[in-house]
């Protein structure tokens, strides 16, 4: 066959593998055929991967077929997780994929350094700054996620700035390599400045910022695939990285609107530091708290009771229990439903798939501005491991650092119940005014234990 | 050259846009499953290590290739395989007669 036909099949079925992307992402519309868009994204991929290996550049198999099996070796276990080490997995990939990005961008500029144009230059500069910043930033997210690393955010004086003059001086090197894009060795300092620079863009960012950060990183792997793809003038790379870029970009803008904060906000203000003057200003102020008994009493008279969770029933594992008491609640003929907050969690979405896990049907789970219409006909606002999201200073106090953030109204219902540890401030440091309400009910304790007792109570009271 | 950047530029922007709507009507239950699709999809750049690897213009391309190879790989089985899992798991309520 020759080498012109040959290309021509390749670029056809690379065609055929894009579309199939397309109805992927279009098929996750609903859980209904979103398993469809798995299949059609498998086909496409298959189909694009076994077209490249019919290439007539490849003169040589024994690495590819390596690394391929090394590949598949890695991968598989990283696909059977555990669904609570979704977050952080979530982030390793990202810093796969980037560093996919990178290394071929680099061996690109290797392979042509002699004969580059600026256009050409400019495109691998652009493409491995941020792939590689993207590799190192989101190995910092999934340390962060997995607890390796601090989940608090690490800050001094003048972060900022060293930040940002990093990032000056990789981009000042990709300039200076663009009019002489023979200097070699200049080029892996400008990877290695890149690299330093995404471990100091993410290393300032808290645990209750990771679903936008995630968000973010996911955006940029798509963006330094897409620069890939203008490279190597590889369309199936454009797609690919244009739909995830998109995607990324799209959860981030929902993400930063669910906590009413701009992009430089999340990336620069080191949300979560702690708050020290509002703590002296506090006096004491009286808490109801109850008993698993009591807390299983009032449940069970409800007629409507919404649940809403957080990071701490994920951090409790507590949402195996959380469905025994929802089966427990649903056969009394309790209405029960789930109110979930766009951050709750550490990734867009982390709640659905921990409850889906645990068999909670999702024509059960609710979005924020669903649920929200009903807190007021609802009897229990039941709050499992959620704070900020529910902390009504976000409405009323000006000076609150989540003032104006959109919050899932539980202080409408008629009785809220708090599973918390203890009265200690959430994570971002900020009082829950919520606890301080007379219908406002305390349950102390760890989430998993304490919603075991209550379906006990629930289920043992009733001989 | 540049004929080839501009035709890349037409194919980013119209993909962006369709990615952009179609991506917009992705349910937000499944908002961690399209994270973890868009990641195995994004992984194709496995093509572009495979001829960098398999081209052999030298030790240090064929090496990075390589590597290249087996982390974007790693990005794809394991992403189509833990989507699939997540999916498997979303369920409606079964319709329990008393």
């Amino acid at each position: 066959m020759n080498h012109l036909l040959q290309q021509e099949l390749i670029d056809v079925a690379y065609l055929v593998a894009v579309s199939l992307f397309v109805l992927a992402l279009k098929w996750l519309s609903s859980p209904a055929t979103a398993r469809h868009g798995v299949l059609a994204g498998e086909i496409g991929a298959v189909l694009a991967v076994t077209a490249t290996l019919c290439d007539y550049q490849i003169i040589e198999y024994k690495w590819i077929i390596v690394a391929l099996v090394v590949g598949a070796i890695v991968g598989v276990p990283l696909g059977l997780v555990p669904m609570t080490a979704v977050p952080q997995r979530t982030a390793l990939s990202h810093a796969c994929g980037a560093l996919a990005a990178a290394l071929i961008g680099i061996a690109e500029y290797y392979v042509r350094v002699p004969h580059l144009t600026k256009f050409d230059m400019v495109e691998i500069a652009a493409e491995v700054i941020i792939g590689s910043l993207t590799f190192t930033g989101s190995l910092i997210a999934a340390g962060k996620l997995q607890e390796i690393l601090p989940q608090r955010p690490i800050t001094y004086r003048g972060q900022n700035f060293v930040s940002l003059s990093v990032l000056a001086a990789a981009l000042l090197i990709a300039l200076w390599l663009l009019f002489h894009p023979g200097a070699s060795k200049l080029f892996p300092l400008m990877v290695g400045v890149s690299l330093v620079f995404g471990v100091l863009l993410v290393t300032p960012i808290g645990g209750a910022d990771m679903p936008t950060v995630i968000s973010l990183l996911n955006s940029y792997a798509g963006l330094s695939a897409a620069l890939l793809g203008f490279v190597l003038n590889n369309k199936v790379l454009v797609v690919a990285g244009a739909l995830d870029g998109s995607s990324g970009f799209i959860l981030s803008v929902i993400m930063c609107k669910a906590m009413n904060r701009s992009f430089t906000n999340v990336m620069f203000g080191a949300f979560g530091q702690v708050q020290v003057s509002t703590a002296a200003a506090k006096e004491e102020r009286t808490v109801h708290s109850a008993t698993a008994e009591e807390a299983a009493a009032i449940l069970a008279a409800a007629n409507a009771v919404v649940i809403v969770p957080g990071y701490g029933m994920a951090v409790a594992q507590a949402q195996h229990k959380v469905r025994e008491l929802f089966d427990a609640l649903t056969k009394k003929g309790i209405d029960v439903k789930f109110g979930i907050h766009p951050v709750a969690g550490r990734m867009p979405g982390h709640m659905n798939v921990l409850l889906a896990e645990a068999d909670v049907p999702y024509d059960r789970l609710f979005d924020m501005d669903t649920i929200n219409p009903e807190f007021p006909q609802t009897d229990v606002a039941l709050v499992i491991g959620a704070n900020d999201v529910t902390n009504p200073a976000a409405k009323t106090d000006q000076g609150s650092p989540i003032y104006g953030m959109p919050i899932l109204e539980v202080d409408k219902a008629r009785t809220v119940m708090v599973i918390k540890r203890s009265l200690n401030p959430g994570f971002a440091g900020i009082d829950n005014p919520l606890y301080y309400e007379d219908k406002t009910l305390m349950l102390f304790g760890d989430a998993k234990g304490f919603v075991g007792d209550i379906v006990r109570e629930l289920t043992g009271g009733g001989h | 050259m540049t004929f080839d950047l501009i035709n890349c530029l037409y194919v980013f922007v119209l993909a962006g846009f369709i990615g952009f709507e179609v991506i917009r009507r992705v349910s937000p239950l499944l908002h961690t499953p399209l994270m973890s699709l868009t990641n195995a999809l994004d992984a194709i750049v496995v093509v572009a290590a495979i001829i960098i690897a398999g081209r052999h213009d030298s030790t240090l391309s064929t090496v990075l290739g390589a590597v290249a190879i087996a982390a974007a790989f790693s990005n794809m089985v394991g992403g189509f395989l833990i989507t699939d899992r997540m999916l498997r798991m979303f369920k409606l309520s079964r319709s329990k007669k008393p």
